[in-house]
C-alpha cells in the first residue's frame, strides 16, 4: 500500500479474532483503531469534522480533549495548515501532554479535579468571547458519529457476514451512535452496546449534579444495553488481552473487551460480536496497572 | 434491602454516607423509599416520578435507561449505584 497522505491512512482498521478470549461457540473480533496513523479512533473524528467545517488555511481550533482527539486534530491540522489550542484537565497523563505540544499544539489547563467536564466548560467560555477560535466540539459535532456511520460501521459491514453484537466505548457517543447505526442496517436485530468507564481518578468529581453533561449527539434510547465497567474489571482485561492475545490496548479497550465477554457468554452459540478498541497501550504506560497490582477499588472509587 | 452507592458530589445529601440502604422491588419503590429514607438525596435523583436528568442509576452494573427504566426489578443481593452524567471521551 502507499499512500500520498498520511490522512488517507485513516480508517480500514483490521479485525482480528479473539481466539482465546472468545467463549467456545462464540467468536468475538476486535476492531483495531490503534492502527489509525496517531494511533486512536479519533483520527476518523478529527478528520471528519475539519473537513465538514470548510476551513481556510490559518484558521485557529480550539476544542476540549484530554488526549486522542486533540493528538488527532493536532496531526490533521498541521497537515491542512490550521492551528490548534487544546483545553486539557491539569492532571491527563504526561504522554498525552508531551505528544500534543509534538505534535504542535498549544495546551490550556483546566482543572484536573473538574475532569472532562471542566474542561468542556471552560473552552466553551473562550470560545464566547474570543470570536478567532473555531471549536469544532466533538460531543455535538454530527460529523462525529457520520465519521463512524461511513467508516468503521460500513468496514464492520463489509468485512463481516454476520454481526450479533457491537460493543464499543461510551465517551462522546459518536462510535455507539453512527457504527451502532450503520450495524443496525446491515445486521437487523443487533444489540449496540455501551461499555462505560466508571469515573476512575479518585480526584475526579463534580461540584454539584447542575454540573452533569450528556452529549448532544448521544442518545441513549439507541443503546440497547449499557454496562458500567470497573476499573478493576477494566485492568484485569486490559492484562488479559496482552497476556493472552499479545493485543496491547488501551484502558477502555479494556473495558470494552470485558463487556464483549459477558454479552458473548449471553448469546446462542453461533454469535458473533465485534468490540470496537479505541486505541492501543502506548499512552497508558505511566498508568499504575501494568505491574499486575492488586487494584485498590477503594481508592479508585473516586 | 438493597446496597445503593453514592457519589462524592451527592454524599452530603446523604449524610457523608458511601452507601446506604433502601428496599424496593423495583427502581421505582426503591426510590420512593430512598426518598423516605433520606429526602435530600431522594430529590435529587428522583422527582415527580421520573429520574433526573443528570443522573444515572445503575443495577448490577447496568443503566436502567436501557433496561426497564424505573420498573427494571431490584433484588435484594443487588447492588445499585448513582452517578451522575459525565462528559466522556478524551
Amino acid at each position: 500500500m502507499v499512500a500520498s497522505n498520511l490522512l488517507d491512512l485513516i480508517g480500514n482498521t483490521p479485525l482480528v479474532e479473539l481466539s482465546k478470549l472468545s467463549p467456545p461457540g462464540r467468536t468475538i473480533y476486535a476492531k483495531l483503531e490503534g492502527q489509525n496513523p496517531t494511533g486512536s479512533i479519533k483520527d476518523r473524528v478529527a478528520l471528519a469534522m475539519v473537513e465538514a467545517a470548510g476551513l481556510e488555511p490559518g484558521q485557529e481550533l480550539l476544542e476540549p480533549t484530554s488526549g486522542n482527539t486533540g493528538i488527532s486534530l493536532a496531526l490533521v491540522a498541521k497537515l491542512k495548515g490550521l492551528k490548534l489550542t487544546c483545553v486539557m484537565p491539569s492532571n491527563a497523563t504526561p504522554e498525552r501532554r508531551t505528544l500534543l505540544e509534538l505534535y504542535g499544539a498549544t495546551i490550556i489547563d483546566s482543572p484536573g479535579d473538574q475532569g472532562s467536564n471542566g474542561a468542556v466548560r471552560m473552552a466553551q467560555e473562550i470560545a464566547a468571547r474570543d470570536d478567532r477560535y473555531v471549536m469544532l466540539f466533538q460531543y455535538a459535532n454530527e460529523a462525529n458519529p457520520r465519521a463512524h456511520y461511513e467508516g468503521t460501521g460500513a468496514e464492520i459491514a463489509r468485512d463481516l457476514p454476520r454481526v450479533d453484537a457491537l460493543v464499543a466505548g461510551l465517551g462522546t457517543g459518536g462510535t455507539l451512535m453512527g457504527t451502532g447505526a450503520r450495524i443496525r442496517e446491515a445486521f437487523p436485530g443487533a444489540q449496540i452496546v455501551a461499555a462505560e468507564p466508571l469515573p476512575g481518578d479518585p480526584v475526579m468529581g463534580l461540584r454539584s449534579l447542575d454540573d452533569g453533561y450528556v452529549p448532544p449527539i448521544l442518545d441513549v434510547s439507541k443503546l440497547d444495553r449499557k454496562l458500567l465497567v470497573s476499573n478493576a474489571e477494566a485492568a484485569t482485561a486490559v492484562r488479559v488481552l496482552l497476556d493472552r492475545e499479545g493485543l496491547f490496548a488501551g484502558v477502555s479497550a479494556g473495558a470494552v473487551v470485558h463487556v464483549a465477554r459477558r454479552i458473548a457468554d449471553e448469546l446462542p452459540e453461533g454469535a458473533v460480536v465485534v468490540a470496537v478498541l479505541a486505541d492501543a497501550g502506548w499512552k497508558y504506560l505511566s498508568a499504575p496497572f501494568w505491574s499486575g497490582e492488586e487494584i485498590d477499588e477503594a481508592v479508585l472509587w473516586w | 434491602m438493597s446496597i445503593v452507592r453514592v457519589p462524592p458530589v451527592l454524599r452530603a445529601e446523604a449524610g457523608g454516607a458511601r452507601e446506604v440502604e433502601a428496599s424496593g422491588a423495583n427502581v421505582r419503590e426503591l426510590l420512593e423509599d430512598l426518598s423516605t429514607r433520606l429526602p435530600e438525596l431522594g430529590s435529587r435523583v428522583y422527582d415527580d416520578g421520573e429520574l433526573q436528568s443528570f443522573v444515572n442509576v445503575y443495577v448490577d452494573g447496568e443503566d436502567v435507561r436501557t433496561r426497564d427504566g424505573l420498573e427494571t426489578p431490584v433484588h435484594d443481593s443487588s447492588t445499585v449505584i448513582l452517578l451522575p452524567a459525565m462528559a466522556g471521551g478524551c
